[in-house]
């Protein structure tokens, strides 16, 4: 009986963190696209955002983007997006999260896949099985602190 | 801080520049076979292709290795299987006690010509029939053989033996009469975005071909160099093998081989390459 209770009180907290959370559904972005509040909650950690941008299984931005900051330590860096050294020069902190967060809402019909997104997709699947999706709303591609930590990284890169 | 990273500046743009360097490929040079089969690998585009004005075989983006592999029967690993093909072309099989060549004779003959206008609309079937489907009608009707499983090794290897025969000939498929319901269905499908990732086969073969993603060289994905032998499997890939799993990149639910889909899909996607020359076995990575 304790038990459960103190299990009640430990979901409920956990209900009470995951509040300062945006879910995916109730992002809300502006007319330029851009996300004014932390999607966590919380700040990001660019160090953790740079191993997000760069590992395969998780943002794999490399994929399409290059980064000058990254080369000695990640190799094969894609061109289908822009270099994006510099780019906090260029947009604010919220027009990028906007991008990062569903980049189709900055640019209209774009390439770049929406990040913080879970519905409205043509035979969605699950993961990368080419089965059919398990869920819907599909989980995000990244969660909001990992979405966080890339913002954070992107604005470290600076030029000016 | 900001100075150090300013002072590396040059060298790491020059490294980048050497990463991208490696993995691309000479995109000018040109494909003969043997010494002897001269293919179109590079020419305009045809007129019912909207976005395109010159179409490209893959083998324009691959790098100067894989290229040179497909240059010299010897040195072109796929044509192993393609050998493995010709014994089964005469071998008996089936309650009929028939063999491919029993009705059509010498391969070299008897297969000419055939791989370039395939995908096409058989009048006597009322159906687009793919290669594979005409193979398999073969082995279940004529032979009353088991039918082979869609991109098994067995129908693979058969489809580059006969793809062999064509090789040097324009791709030359038709999109009109009968067939055009199934090439506005493919086309349809070729321009949808699926998945998790909302990519289309045009966002990465058409908007993207000659870019880098990862390492990948981007081609405009033709298929008439197919069946492709990949360095990365060591084996022979069916059109609809590939497809499956560009499909799959997408992270969406892909379409099974065979599938009327993927049929639709293949007949669209060989029209945009009419006027390439049929290069199969070509190789890849
Ligand atoms: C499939 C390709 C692709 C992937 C993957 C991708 N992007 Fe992009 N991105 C693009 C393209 C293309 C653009 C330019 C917008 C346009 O023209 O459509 C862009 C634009 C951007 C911009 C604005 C760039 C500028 O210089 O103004 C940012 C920031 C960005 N992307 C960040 C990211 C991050 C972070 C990730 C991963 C979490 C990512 N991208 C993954 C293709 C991609
Ligand atoms: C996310 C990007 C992406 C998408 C979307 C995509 N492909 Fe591909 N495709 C690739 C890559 C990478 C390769 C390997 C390099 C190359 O040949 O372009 C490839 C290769 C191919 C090849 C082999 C070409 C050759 O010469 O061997 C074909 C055919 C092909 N794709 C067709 C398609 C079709 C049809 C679709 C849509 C159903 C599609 N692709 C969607 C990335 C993609």
């Amino acid at each position: 009986m304790k038990r459960a209770i103190l299990i009640a009180a430990s979901l409920m907290a956990g209900v009470g963190l995951a509040s300062a959370e945006v879910a995916p559904l109730n992002v809300v972005y502006d007319d330029a696209g851009a996300v004014a509040v932390s999607l966590s909650g919380a700040p990001g950690d660019a160090e953790m955002g740079r191993k997000v941008f760069s590992t395969k299984s998780e943002g794999n931005c490399v994929s399409c983007h290059a980064v000058t900051e990254l080369v000695e330590d990640v190799p094969f860096h894609g061109e289908v997006g822009p270099v994006l050294d510099g780019v906090a020069d260029r947009w604010n902190e919220a027009e990028i999260r906007g991008i990062v967060a569903n980049a189709k809402k900055t640019y209209e019909g774009t390439i770049m896949p929406a990040f913080y997104k879970t519905t409205g997709y043509i035979r969605p699947g699950d993961a990368y099985t080419g089965k059919a999706a398990k869920t819907d709303p599909l989980p995000p591609l990244l969660t909001a602190q990992q979405i966080e930590d890339v913002v954070a990284y992107l604005m470290t890169l600076k030029e000016e | 801080m900001k100075r150090t990273q300013l002072k590396t500046l040059g060298s790491t743009v020059a490294m980048l520049a050497l990463v991208a360097g490696s993995a691309s490929a000479d995109e000018e040079a040109n494909l003969v076979v043997n010494e002897e089969i001269e293919m179109v690998v590079r020419t305009d585009a045809p007129a019912h292709v909207e976005n395109l004005s010159t179409i490209y075989s893959g083998w324009v983006f691959r790098s100067d290795e894989t290229q040179a592999l497909q240059m010299d029967d010897f040195d072109n690993p796929g044509m192993i299987f393609v050998d493995q093909a010709a014994e089964r072309w005469a071998e008996v099989e089936g309650k009929n006690g028939k063999s491919c060549a029993s009705c059509h004779g010498d391969v070299e003959e008897g297969m000419k010509g055939v791989r370039a206008v395939y995908p096409k609309w058989v009048e006597s079937a009322g159906e687009v029939r793919t290669l594979e489907m005409q193979i398999n009608d073969c082995r279940t009707n004529a032979m009353d053989a088991e039918p082979w499983k869609y991109t098994s090794g067995s129908m693979t290897n058969m489809v580059a033996l006969i793809s062999v025969q064509s090789r040097g000939m324009p791709v030359n498929v038709a999109i009109d009469g009968p067939a055009e319901m199934m090439w506005e269905q493919g086309k349809e499908l070729y321009y949808t975005r699926t998945g998790q990732l909302e990519l289309s086969c045009a966002n990465c073969h058409e908007d993207n071909y000659g870019n880098l993603i990862r390492a990948d060289h981007l081609s405009q994905g033709q298929i008439n160099g197919f069946p492709t032998y990949r360095l990365k499997n060591a084996k022979l890939n069916s059109v609809h093998a590939r497809f499956k799993g560009c499909v799959r990149d997408t992270r969406a639910e892909t379409f099974s081989p065979g599938s009327e889909d993927f049929v639709a899909l293949e007949l669209y996607v060989a029209s945009r390459g009419n006027g390439l020359s049929v290069e199969g076995p070509s190789v890849r990575n």
